[in-house]
């Protein structure tokens, strides 16, 4: 889409920092999960208290950027697609702060599991936190390019994650089921499932917010078709 | 269709204008719903206050200016050689950029149209102004002071007492070309409160380069470039998501 | 720049400036020196019979009042003739023609007609009125031959005054579906009154000097009695002016009278130009828009 500058290029190139922070943002996040996970699956503690003492940095950007898009709504007026991307960014911010806090939810879990003996090989929730990953990156790529095929194609892999966080579950329940010692790491692995499970709906929200930002039509409580959803 | 067929008051169809050689305004048709506010906004020279003036055939005074298309006031084509301009004015009237009171007593001020179309009696005029000056939200401000000159009143005062003078002729319509551009803030909003309440009683067209200002006072706007009008819609459609380029670059500030 | 140069520079500016003072002070000098003449020779003359009884002993002795009489009756009559007609011509002009070749041809005869010797309208007021309409030498013919001569700076005056009304007086009475005529009438023309009034009145003032017109078509050379028709003939001040200094009985004698004369004419034109100065300045307070 060709875009024309603003008579105001100071006003363009704010609108332009809060982009740009958002993508910042996006690229923390990704890191904390991927350390998170890393120190789960490398049964690395302090990578994983590392994760939960960087979450200030997003948590001060999160305000930071939800400062300038006040600023922006209260100085600019903004109208049409640039009010769209102002409101868009305070619920992508606000989004991406909770994928932070669950980040490090999920890093205070492999502590707590890094005191036992690992219950069992990790196969599914390294690839669910793959495709969590990659739901963010392309959410966030969809918004720079105001994409909407790519926002939709995450809204469609966020079924992908359900179904996984679902398989973990009866897999998990089996596990419990065979030996009850096993209760507390499997809740404690369960837990860390709900919680990719948690960012991808976040990274779906990114997405929804995107195609509202891109049409102007808000598709957020609407879920893309899923067979085996409830399966 | 952005409007409802049933409640539309006064429509152009296919209106081109010309000034001379030159083309001020391209194949405008659009309708305006009574008891509503509609916005015209868009650059300057754009042709917006050039419509608003057809509507009232204003731009009847203009030498060497040409109208081709129908101009449909409840049902009736304006520009019909057999309709007096004089009646449609009556029935449309016009509130100007600049606050113009004659220099009269705000009393005469009011009462000078009505008058001059036939109403005459002290006790009748001098309701007439009461309540016109009520709904202009002017009353309290300057019921003690009505035999004095309205050339000493503020300037939002003056543009209030404008708008009372025409509603003094009990119009249908009521034609705004950007009201508040020459007032203050305070006195903007204060013709802005007013536009709301009065648009129970009357249709209002206003014509505004400010577009918060359309934003805030509109039902519908339609967005004018190079005279043509390039977008109409329901007012929150136009400023969050607009259907044509032109109107969304105009209204984010991307123009020209 | 050297000193020498800004030295230059200055010294110019002084004389340039010296020169500038010099001939404003040369104008004041001639008006006041006029002025001051006529006074020193005419105050004796100044009396209340003077302007109050007719001539006497062949306008040797005596007053002058039928000659203020009928210098006020001529100012009345051609304000009578010129203001309607001036304004109505101004409205037509700035209201209602459209602007093309035949207004542009009607304002340069109009501007031509402010340009003709006043001789020349004596000699058409004689042709026209006071032969060809058979009115005699009268107040009447006198009257119309004035107003004509004064008729362009009316339709000047009025023309200005017209046009400095708002624009947007006139939009606002048209948009509350008043006529044209109407808004002319209602909000134009009071509006435009006042500067009317000024610039005819002046122009007033000038007319109720001229003896070339009056003196083909209305001034008598001597008549005792005060008209009592507009058909009558009158004496005025500046023809009984023009007659005291060239054909009177004995010039020599009469010179006091006829300075008396010249201060009482100076006196009526700068007592019409006060009151002008005096509506301008009213209006000047009045007008806010």
């Amino acid at each position: 889409m060709e875009e024309k500058r603003h008579t105001s290029s100071h006003y363009e190139r704010e609108l332009q920092e809060v982009k740009e922070g958002l993508l910042y943002l996006g690229a923390l996040t990704e890191k904390a999960i991927e350390q998170a996970m890393g120190s789960l699956l490398e049964r690395d503690s302090a990578l994983a208290r590392r994760v939960i003492a960087e979450d200030e940095r997003i948590d001060t950007l999160d305000m930071e950027l939800e400062e300038r898009c006040i600023k922006l709504l209260a100085l600019r007026q903004p109208a049409a697609r640039d009010l769209r991307f102002i409101t868009t960014a305070i619920k992508i911010n606000g989004h991406l702060e909770r994928i932070g806090d669950m980040a490090v939810n999920i890093a205070q879990k492999a502590i707590a599991l890094n005191d036992e003996p690992q219950l069992k090989p990790y196969i599914d929730l390294p690839r669910m936190a793959e495709i969590t990953r990659g739901m963010i990156q392309k959410s966030l790529d969809a918004l720079v390019r105001d994409d909407c095929a790519l926002a939709n194609e995450v809204r469609q892999e966020e079924n992908t994650v359900d179904c996984l966080n679902d398989q973990i579950f009866r897999e998990l329940l089996t596990f419990m089921m065979e030996d009850p010692r096993t209760i507390h790491r499997a809740l404690l692995i369960m837990q860390i499932s709900k919680n990719l499970e948690r960012i991808a709906d976040h990274a779906k929200g990114v997405a929804d917010m995107v195609i509202y930002m891109v049409t102007g039509h808000s598709v957020r409580h609407q879920y893309p078709e899923c067979p085996d959803r409830n399966a | 269709m952005v409007n409802q067929e049933d409640r539309i008051i006064i429509r152009t169809e296919n209106v081109n204008f010309y000034y001379g050689e030159f083309q001020a305004l391209t194949d405008v048709s659009m309708a305006f719903e009574t008891n509503r506010v509609t916005a015209l906004i868009g650059p300057s020279g754009c042709g917006k206050s050039t419509l608003l003036r057809l509507l009232n055939r204003m731009n009847d005074l203009i030498d060497g200016c040409r109208v081709e298309g129908r101009i449909l006031f409840e049902g009736r084509n304006i520009y019909e050689p057999d309709v007096d301009p004089v009646e449609v004015r009556r029935r449309i009237g016009m509130v100007f950029q600049k606050p113009n009171p004659f220099p009269k007593s705000i009393f005469n001020n009011i009462t000078y149209g009505p008058r001059l179309a036939g109403v005459s009696g002290k006790a009748d005029l001098e309701a007439l102004v009461e309540r016109s000056l009520r709904q202009a939200v002017l009353w309290d401000e300057v019921k003690d002071i009505l035999g004095q000159s309205a050339m000493m009143l503020s300037g939002g005062q003056q543009q209030r007492l404008c708008i009372a003078r025409a509603l003094a002729m009990k119009p249908d319509i009521l034609l705004m070309d950007e009201p508040t551009s020459a007032l203050d803030p305070i006195s903007t909003a204060k013709i802005e409160e007013l536009i709301e309440e009065l648009k129970k009683t009357y249709t209002i067209i206003i014509v505004t380069h400010n577009m918060q200002q359309a934003a805030r006072v509109s039902d519908f706007t339609g967005f004018f470039y190079l005279g043509k009008m390039i977008e109409f819609n329901v007012t929150e459609k136009i400023f969050t998501k607009p259907d044509m380029k032109q109107t969304e670059d105009y209204i984010t500030g991307r123009f020209g | 720049m050297t000193t020498t140069a800004i030295r230059y520079r200055y010294i110019k500016q002084t004389v340039f400036f010296g020169l500038v003072r010099l001939s404003a002070f040369i104008l004041a000098l001639a008006l006041g020196g006029i002025l001051a003449y006529i006074i020193v020779h005419g105050i004796s003359a100044l009396s209340w019979e003077f302007v109050t009884q007719p001539p006497r002993e062949a306008m040797t002795k005596g007053g002058i009042m039928p000659a203020i009489v009928g210098t006020f009756y001529l100012t009345v009559g051609a304000i009578a003739v010129g203001l309607p007609l001036g304004i109505v011509s101004a409205v037509y002009l700035t209201e209602y023609a459209r602007q093309g070749p035949v207004i542009r041809v009607i304002r340069i005869g109009i501007n031509c007609l402010a340009g003709v010797p006043s001789v020349v309208f004596g000699l058409f007021g004689l042709g026209f009125f006071v032969v060809m309409l058979k009115f005699g030498s009268s107040i009447l013919a006198g009257s119309l031959t004035l107003g004509f001569l004064i008729l362009p700076t009316i339709i000047g005056a009025s023309e200005e005054a017209l046009k400095s009304v708002p624009q947007t007086f006139r939009e606002a009475s048209l948009a509350l579906g008043v006529s044209k005529w109407q808004t002319i009438l209602r909000i134009v023309l009071p509006t435009a009154l006042p500067g009317i009034l000024t610039g005819s009145i002046l122009g007033l003032g000038r007319a109720a000097g001229e003896t070339a017109p009056i003196m083909f078509t209305a001034a008598a050379f001597f008549t005792a009695k005060l008209p009592t028709s507009v058909f009558d003939e009158v004496m005025a001040l500046p023809y009984h002016i023009y007659v005291l200094a060239t054909a009177g009985t004995n010039i020599e004698e009469t010179r006091p009278l006829q300075y008396g004369t010249v201060l009482v004419l100076i006196l009526l034109v700068l007592g019409i130009d006060l009151v002008a100065i005096l509506i301008r300045a009213t209006i000047r307070r009045r007008k806010k828009w």
